[in-house]
């Protein structure tokens, strides 16, 4: 790993201003995606600013249907919080799947989403449950904050200050894990809001995204059948030597049916 | 740039001067010379560098020492007594053989004891999904799993009583 300098600010505004001062500034979270990252020398930041020590980016607020999660809580934490158990249980389970142990406890909500890995469990719970991304600077609706392979909406410097999720009647995540990684070879998450049903996808695509035709034919029958001949098109999504991009397309409907036969 | 870091290891207040990009593991086993916690992949895959800071599992590989000052931090020489009595996880690797070739075994037992610390009465197949971060090329797992199954009750009592 390059060398650089290191810097442990105890407020966001601190962190602000010395990612405006640094010439090629990172911020740090949970370090599981950006230090191996530097340890491969694929970035060579200048600056790492820490936001280890800003508290008020940590915590989690369960107000009625409002489940607000702050950037720095680690996927332990979302896991193991009875409020999310009790008020969106399919965000805890989808937490209780990242990595193991070790990386759960490090890894964190903002750095996940921040870094927007295509196999990247958070990214389908931040569309699928219609999710807002707070940050220093804005508030920004999930369907605009995925933009594509590893990029957001997200301007150079902006910091996530934390997540805002709207809780479904039911929800469910179905992942089919990598059986080397853990990451999502697929993951779909579905949502039903009253006659309203989301899903979003990560792991098929360079980004996550929605399925309308499916969103269309469970919003009218919420019924693992109503998926029945909808196909997804496979001309977009990835290809690698574990798993085609055909594979990939019929993986999604067969993750997305099982998700709906869960919670029907 | 150097920078002067302070943390608890083992109960003991301990001081460096290290790079920003010194790993803690690095810290660990070079600067400290506690050489039981290894390195396996250096990729945050195998968990053979597991310790706990602030009591939680953490892979030492994958943090900056930097960011672990001021926190507290357990290794592997941290679990047993002082008299050389083995932590009752340390004492089920033992009993359960629990290892052979012994690479792995300091993060394994240091995953065990967070594990038994979260879910005292997991069962197998929770453990096993818990030990998922942690590679064991040689035993096959089957009295790694024993024996966490076996001292977390132990280990939970123990506390109870205290
Ligand atoms: C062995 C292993 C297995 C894993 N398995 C899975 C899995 O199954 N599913 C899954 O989804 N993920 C998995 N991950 C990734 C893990 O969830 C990471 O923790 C996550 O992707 C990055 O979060 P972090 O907090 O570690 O961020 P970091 O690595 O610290 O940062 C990642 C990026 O986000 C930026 N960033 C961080 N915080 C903010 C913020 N608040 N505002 C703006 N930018 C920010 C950083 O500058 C950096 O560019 C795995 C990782 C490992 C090592
Ligand atoms: S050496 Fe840290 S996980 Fe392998
Ligand atoms: S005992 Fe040899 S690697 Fe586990």
């Amino acid at each position: 790993m390059k060398n650089f300098n290191y810097h442990r600010p105890s407020d966001a505004g601190a962190a602000s201003a010395l990612v405006s001062k640094s010439e090629e500034p990172r911020l740090l979270a949970g370090g599981m995606s950006l230090l191996p990252s530097m340890k491969l020398r694929l970035v060579a930041p200048s600056d790492i600013v820490d936001l280890g020590d800003i508290s008020a980016l940590k915590g989690i607020k369960v107000e009625g249907k409002e489940v607000y999660v702050g950037a720095m809580t680690c996927h332990a934490d979302v896991a193991a919080n009875a409020d999310v158990k009790r008020v969106l249980p399919a965000l805890a389970e989808l937490a209780d799947g990242i990595g193991d142990p070790a990386v759960r406890h490090r890894g964190t909500i903002g750095g996940s989403i921040a870094n927007a890995d295509p196999a990247a469990c958070y990214p389908s719970a931040v569309v699928g449950l219609d999710a807002t991304v707070e940050t220093n600077k804005r508030k920004i609706p999930a369907d605009q904050f995925f933009v594509g392979l590893f990029t957001t909406a997200l301007e150079p410097g902006e910091i996530v200050t934390g997540v805002r999720f709207k809780a479904p009647d039911k929800a469910k995540y179905m992942k089919l894990r990598h059986p080397a990684s853990g990451f999502a070879v697929v993951g779909v998450m579905i949502a039903k809001y009253g006659s309203n049903v989301r899903v979003a996808v990560t792991g098929a695509g360079p980004s996550v995204f929605r399925v309308p035709a499916m969103e269309k034919a469970l919003s009218a029958n919420f019924s693992a059948k109503a998926l029945d001949g909808i196909t997804i098109p496979d001309a977009d999504l990835m290809t690698d030597i574990h798993f085609s991009a055909e594979y990939r397309a019929n993986a999604v409907v067969v993750m997305a049916k099982r998700g709906v036969t869960a919670i029907a | 740039m150097r920078h002067e870091i302070k943390m608890t290891v083992n109960g003991k207040a301990v001081s460096g001067s290290v790079e920003p990009r010194t790993l803690l593991v690095q810290f660990i086993r070079e600067h400290l010379k506690l050489t039981g916690t290894h390195v396996g992949c250096d990729t945050t895959q195998c968990g053979c560098c597991v310790v706990h800071v602030d009591g939680k599992a953490m892979k030492s590989c994958t943090m900056l020492a930097v960011q672990a000052s001021g926190r507290t931090v357990t290794t592997i020489e941290g679990l047993a007594a002082a008299d050389g009595t083995l932590h009752p996880m340390q004492a089920a690797f033992q009993e359960h053989h629990g290892l052979q070739c012994g690479f792995c075994t300091p993060g394994m037992v240091m995953m065990g004891v967070d594990i038994a610390n979260r879910m005292p009465n997991a069962d197998e197949a929770t453990v096993r999904r818990q030990l998922e971060g942690n590679i064991c090329r040689c035993t096959g797992y089957q009295g790694i799993v024993e024996a966490i199954l076996d001292a977390a009750p132990k280990m939970a009592a123990a506390k109870a009583k205290a």
